[in-house]
């Protein structure tokens, strides 16, 4: 975009112009610098801290000494089996709601608007009430206690409207003449669906799986109260189990001098973190669409 | 018809259901779980009482439905303004390259969990904070982390708006001659008003549910803020604190802090989507 005045504006208005441009030139350029210059900050703060005290006995030895001192093994496996409750109740859940949605609903229907406006309040649910619906409903209604259970199956209700957003945008994104040359071949609608819509979709599914995984991940409150605390190696499902989150939680608020510890932990949330958003950039990149499928950034 | 289309029809269709049917099983559960405290303490009360003590009856959640407010209003009023800017700053002001920086900057921000916030709070910013006076655990500092954790839906949803303003508006702009500010002041901002101000509506849902971070900074005390350096505990910090030991009325009035989240957050959600779909 050009600057140059076409009109020949008086020389007083030219520079309150000039003055204004460039205030306004300067201001955004120092917002977006302090937006950068904050996650460097935040980042670097983390690593310096963190990094030093992370080898591979910190990432697989016990939690000794409330956190202070072994390592975060338990906590782990705790947040694997967490993650692996969540996706296999939420994953097949959503795919079937996005091919609903998108295959079989008209979108005007009245089925599908109640469905969809659902999935947005859904999306809007605090963390913390989801914690108080999964301590309610999970841990004491079906008798489920504090386990990995409760905490994994409360995740899955998080994460639906994320994931259920990018299956659709997903499907959605298969081009149409897939669609027209499989009704030219007689082929039924759910062989098409099987055989060349979910294939031609696949990266980005996977894309929309793993940015739900991130979700999952940096979920805190949501967890406390009902997968618990307990930093033991779990046994079972029905074990609680505390996630790498919650630990970090509990070292920096509850542990004297569990700072240190806290860093480390967070050193590793944050790599996986930083993991995941590569791979969802690289599958969405695979998949041809351009940018994240964003629920609108944070949580 | 084949069978197996007829099968996909009733999986897809009940799975839709199912969906749908979390959100009612939600608020079944809190309203459930809060009845006892709506009906025999009542709503009166929690505004009335002497003080917040459950374990001896009183339930004054007057601080607490405050310090939510300041903290929240108080993060979009520091998101905004940064957020706008940095969604103008990528399509205006940026070289390209860098533009892509910052959009993923932007990106990495939103992924950063909320108890990282929080301990990068507590380690970093509020020492810095308790220059002013206090102990660093305060409602400024929970606010102003609070403030850079809701920046990304900002900016996301700024940039989206900015995006989708129409190319020929912008060149227009420019065979007038219009400076770039000039374009962005009268053109592109009012065009994108609407996307932007959802984006804003979207951070203060996000900033009122968030949990962690105003926990880990905020101090936590029940008082009636005087200031914003005065300790603050939140809605949602009070249930964290509180439901691992709390049972009968007292768990039973931490349901209705939760339900009065979920039914605000709600309203501000089904707002967006109206504005959305009429502006569509």
């Amino acid at each position: 975009m050009s600057s140059t005045q076409s009109v020949k504006p008086t020389r007083s208005g030219q520079s309150t112009h000039t003055i204004r441009e460039l205030t306004a030139a300067f201001s955004i350029w120092l917002a977006a610098g302090l937006v950068m210059a904050i996650l460097a900050w935040i980042l670097i703060d983390i690593s310096i801290r963190g990094l030093s005290q992370i080898n591979l006995s910190f990432l697989i030895d016990d939690v000794t000494d409330a956190g202070r001192s072994g390592g975060i093994g338990p906590i782990i496996l705790s947040t694997i089996l967490i993650l692996f409750v969540t996706l296999s109740v939420s994953v097949p859940l959503s795919i079937a709601t996005a091919i609903a949605l998108t295959e079989q609903l008209n979108s005007e229907s009245l089925l599908a608007r109640y469905v969809r406006r659902c999935l947005d309040i859904l999306a809007g649910v605090p963390s913390i009430v989801f914690g108080l619906f999964g301590n309610a409903f999970f841990t004491i209604t079906l008798g489920l206690g504090y386990s990995i259970l409760s905490g994994g199956l409360t995740l899955s209700c998080m994460v639906l409207p994320i994931l259920i957003r990018t299956a659709e945008q997903a499907i959605n994104s298969v081009p149409l003449e897939h669609r027209h040359a499989a009704a030219a071949l007689g082929m039924s609608r759910s062989t098409t669906l099987f055989r060349v819509i979910l294939p031609a979709a696949a990266p980005a599914l996977a894309a929309g799986i793993v940015l739900s995984i991130g979700r999952a991940l940096a979920e805190t409150a949501a967890l406390i109260f009902t997968s618990g605390y307990v930093a033991r190696t779990p046994e079972s499902l029905f074990d609680s189990g505390r996630s790498l989150s919650v630990h970090i939680y509990d070292l920096a608020m509850n542990v004297p001098n569990g700072g240190a510890r806290a860093y480390a932990a967070a050193c590793v949330l944050v790599a996986m973190l930083l993991v995941i958003n590569e791979t969802t950039a690289l599958l969405l990149k695979f998949a041809g669409l351009g940018s994240t499928p964003h629920a609108g950034g944070c949580r | 018809m084949s069978r197996n289309d007829l099968i996909l029809k009733i999986i897809s269709r009940v799975s839709a259901l199912l969906s749908a049917a979390v959100v009612l099983l939600i608020l079944r559960f809190l309203i459930h779980e809060a009845t006892p405290a709506l009906r025999e303490i009542g709503l009166y009360r929690f505004l009335t009482d002497p003080s917040w003590h459950p374990l001896s009856g009183n339930f004054n959640l007057k601080p607490m439905i405050v310090a939510t407010l300041v903290t929240s209003l108080g993060a979009v009023l520091i998101a905004g303004p940064l957020g706008i800017a940095s969604g103008l700053f990528v399509h205006f002001y940026a070289p390209p390259a860098l533009a892509t920086w910052h959009r993923r900057i932007v990106e990495i921000l939103a992924g950063i969990p909320s108890v990282v916030f929080g301990l990068w709070g507590l380690v970093v910013l509020a020492p810095i904070i308790a220059n002013l006076g206090g102990s660093g655990q305060n409602l400024l500092t929970a606010t102003v982390v609070l403030g850079l954790m809701v920046l990304p839906t900002v900016a996301v949803l700024s940039d989206n708006a900015v995006a989708a303003v129409p190319r020929e508006a912008i060149q227009g702009a420019a065979a007038l001659g219009m400076s770039r500010w000039a374009t962005v002041w009268n053109i592109v901002l009012p065009e994108s008003r609407s996307g932007i101000v959802a984006g804003i509506i979207l951070a203060l849902t996000r900033a009122f549910g968030e949990t962690m971070a105003v926990l880990m900074l905020a101090g936590n005390v029940v008082e009636m803020p005087t200031s914003l350096l005065s300790p603050g505990r939140t809605l949602n910090a009070n249930i964290a604190l509180e439901l691992g030991y709390a049972s009968t009325s007292h768990r039973s009035v931490l349901f209705v802090s939760g339900l009065i989240l979920m039914l605000v957050v709600s309203v501000m959600v089904t707002v967006i989507s109206r504005r959305r779909r009429t502006t569509q």
